[in-house]
């Protein structure tokens, strides 16, 4: 009985339309990074004359992308770890009704989400910490984000209360209660809280271009912006005649470090997507 | 709960407790919270606290205490300086036009995705248009660096074709702003959707049948019925907007700038950061951050007040 207007096809081609504006731009960087280095690439096509996986092998050679991962990987654990066990102990007291001082400590700390010292004052104060040049500039800050913590505090004030009074009553104590009765409860809001933090520090690059100095100590995405904003002389590079096309190098590296968001991204979405709805229908 | 009686046989009631009998009852939730706390106060109050430099003239060798007060020094010159008035220009202007282009830009894609009745092809467009979202400026700005690049950037490779001259999108003043506001809404128009597909969702389906026996046109149930529904969220979406107006985006600027653009394209923060950590006015820099974020802070709190005027709806 439905009838097809012609609203619908428009509707359709528009979308259609949309998804490709969305999706060219990560496309023409993957055909750039796969395309042979001595391909004119001034000409428009859809597809590289001719594919060649060169550009990953000397990105990978020439630049520092294997420790830029492994510093990723790391300040990625880290960053969870602390973040996961400092908003769980934070945000489960401030669920209960009976914490002494709970309007202050509230205040305390959501006054923090509307104000900040602002970028020198930071990093004034890394470097008097003297964690300047070291992985904790780049965790530490992080560890409490208040936003989540809410998202978290939220979700502990929906576990009905008695599970956790016979629990008391049993002669448990609150740390107890907490790991024994409400994580095992928790178990898909934790998994978001990890993603978060996972891709927030995964594609954290500003710290990281303030507080390290140290080359040997740099993200991938700070050693890929180094890589595409640097002018890396093309072709007469050293003593080999061997074609090199920055541009290519630049796509290739540039893939290698979004590859692991856009491999993980359809499987993670649905987890974002229950906090922004969170953060926007009641906060 | 039973009552207790104290030395002299009276009753002791909550009044004859001390002050911290309760904190000590709950003394492990207090002493649970005590990293986080004391992570908060660290990395944000402290900084806080060393936003006084903004009233002295910092020497890094002296540390914060022996350097000489100034008082409102750096906020008379930041008001004389014509970098900061450009770029606190800049910044109204680019969150302006964001505001006019990219609020609506969300509600439209959502209003539209609704009436896509296959349900499959909605949530592949749905799953396409977050994507953007989930990457960093860093590698958003490399790849539209690439993409509108006038030697091997395709966009200038079909204008060639068509016989027109190359524009370099990045490096012109009278492109720089379009290019901010276009990849912003390319960002944000389906992570941005998501309050308004979610309240279009809560529409009572019966509300569409009614129309539909009063004769109305899909347009017109798109606009009196899915739109009219949507007006309250879209309400409140517009005053916090509204409200993050001095809010510029440093990651996208940061990373799309460069130097020929920077009368248009330096806004406060790209600026506050320069100045600072680059150009190391330690104290002129903060005292902008100060003024900027005080303005913000006003700015919140004035949306978050109406907001709950309006629809007893409020952050907190």
């Amino acid at each position: 009985m439905k009838r097809i207007h012609f609203f619908d096809i428009f509707l359709f081609a528009l979308m259609i339309f949309i998804c490709l504006i969305m999706v060219y731009p990560f496309w023409n960087l993957f055909m750039n990074s796969i395309t042979a280095p001595d391909v004119n690439m001034s000409v428009l096509r859809l597809f590289p004359e001719r594919v060649s996986l060169s550009s990953y092998v000397k990105a990978i050679e020439s630049g520092d992308i294997g420790r830029g991962y492994l510093n990723t990987i790391v300040r990625t654990v880290l960053g969870i770890g602390l973040n996961l066990i400092l908003t769980v102990t934070l945000a489960y007291p401030l669920s209960k009704k009976h914490l002494p001082n709970k309007a202050f400590i509230t205040g305390f700390v959501v006054f923090t989400m509307y104000f900040n010292g602002g970028v020198v004052p930071n990093y004034l104060l890394i470097r008097s910490l003297g964690l300047y040049d070291t992985v904790w500039a780049l965790v530490l800050p992080h560890a409490v984000n208040v936003f989540h913590l809410i998202i978290v505090r939220n979700f502990f004030i929906s576990i009905p209360y008695s599970l956790e009074e016979s629990a008391m009553i049993d002669g448990c104590n609150e740390f107890q209660i907490l790991t024994r009765i409400v994580l095992p409860l928790s178990k898909s809001i934790m998994a978001t809280l990890l993603l978060w933090a996972a891709v927030f520090h995964w594609n954290a690059w500003f710290d990281a271009m303030i507080y390290i100095k140290s080359s040997e100590k740099q993200v991938l995405q700070t050693i890929m912006r180094r890589v595409v904003l640097g002018s890396m002389s093309g072709s007469a590079n050293g003593a080999f005649e061997e074609l090199v096309n920055p541009e290519n190098i630049k796509a290739a590296t540039i893939m290698l470090t979004v590859g692991p968001i856009i491999v993980v991204y359809p499987f993670i979405q649905r987890y974002f997507i229950k906090g922004q709805l969170a953060g926007a229908i009641k906060g | 709960m039973r009552q207790r009686i104290g030395a002299a046989g009276r009753i002791i009631t909550p009044r004859d407790r001390p002050w911290y009998y309760n904190h000590k009852k709950h003394k492990n939730l207090l002493l649970m919270m005590l990293p986080g706390l004391l992570s908060l106060f660290v990395f944000s109050y402290l900084p806080m606290y060393g936003m006084q430099i903004a009233f002295r003239d910092f020497i890094f060798k002296l540390g914060i205490w022996q350097s000489p007060w100034v008082g409102l020094k750096h906020f008379r010159d930041l008001f004389e300086s014509a970098h900061f008035l450009n770029a606190f220009k800049n910044t109204l202007v680019i969150s302006g036009l964001q505001l006019v282009f990219g609020f609506p830009a969300p509600i439209i894609f959502a209003v539209l995705l609704n009436e896509i009745r296959v349900l499959k092809f909605k949530k592949l467009v749905q799953t396409i248009s977050y994507l953007p979202h989930f990457i960093s400026w860093a590698v958003l700005g490399g790849m539209f660096i690439q993409l509108l690049s006038p030697s091997v950037g395709p966009v200038n490779l079909l204008l060639k074709t068509m016989g027109m001259q190359p524009i370099y999108f990045l490096a012109e003043p009278s492109w720089f702003r379009t290019v901010i506001v276009s990849t912003h809404i390319w960002q944000t128009i389906g992570w941005n959707s998501i309050v308004y597909i979610a309240a279009i969702t809560n529409i009572d389906a019966e509300l569409y049948e009614a129309g539909k026996i009063d004769g109305a046109t899909r347009f017109q149930q798109i606009f009196y019925i899915t739109l009219g529904a949507l007006m309250p969220v879209i309400t409140i979406m517009l005053i916090f907007a509204v409200g993050k107006i001095i809010n510029d985006n440093f990651d996208q600027i940061f990373n799309l700038m460069t130097s020929p653009v920077e009368s248009v394209g330096e806004v406060l923060s790209t600026y506050s950061y320069k100045i600072g950590l680059v150009k190391m006015q330690y104290s002129f820099s903060t005292a902008m951050g100060l003024f900027k974020n005080v303005i913000s802070l006003l700015l919140i709190l004035f949306a978050n007040r109406v907001a709950k005027k309006i629809n007893d709806y409020g952050l907190w």
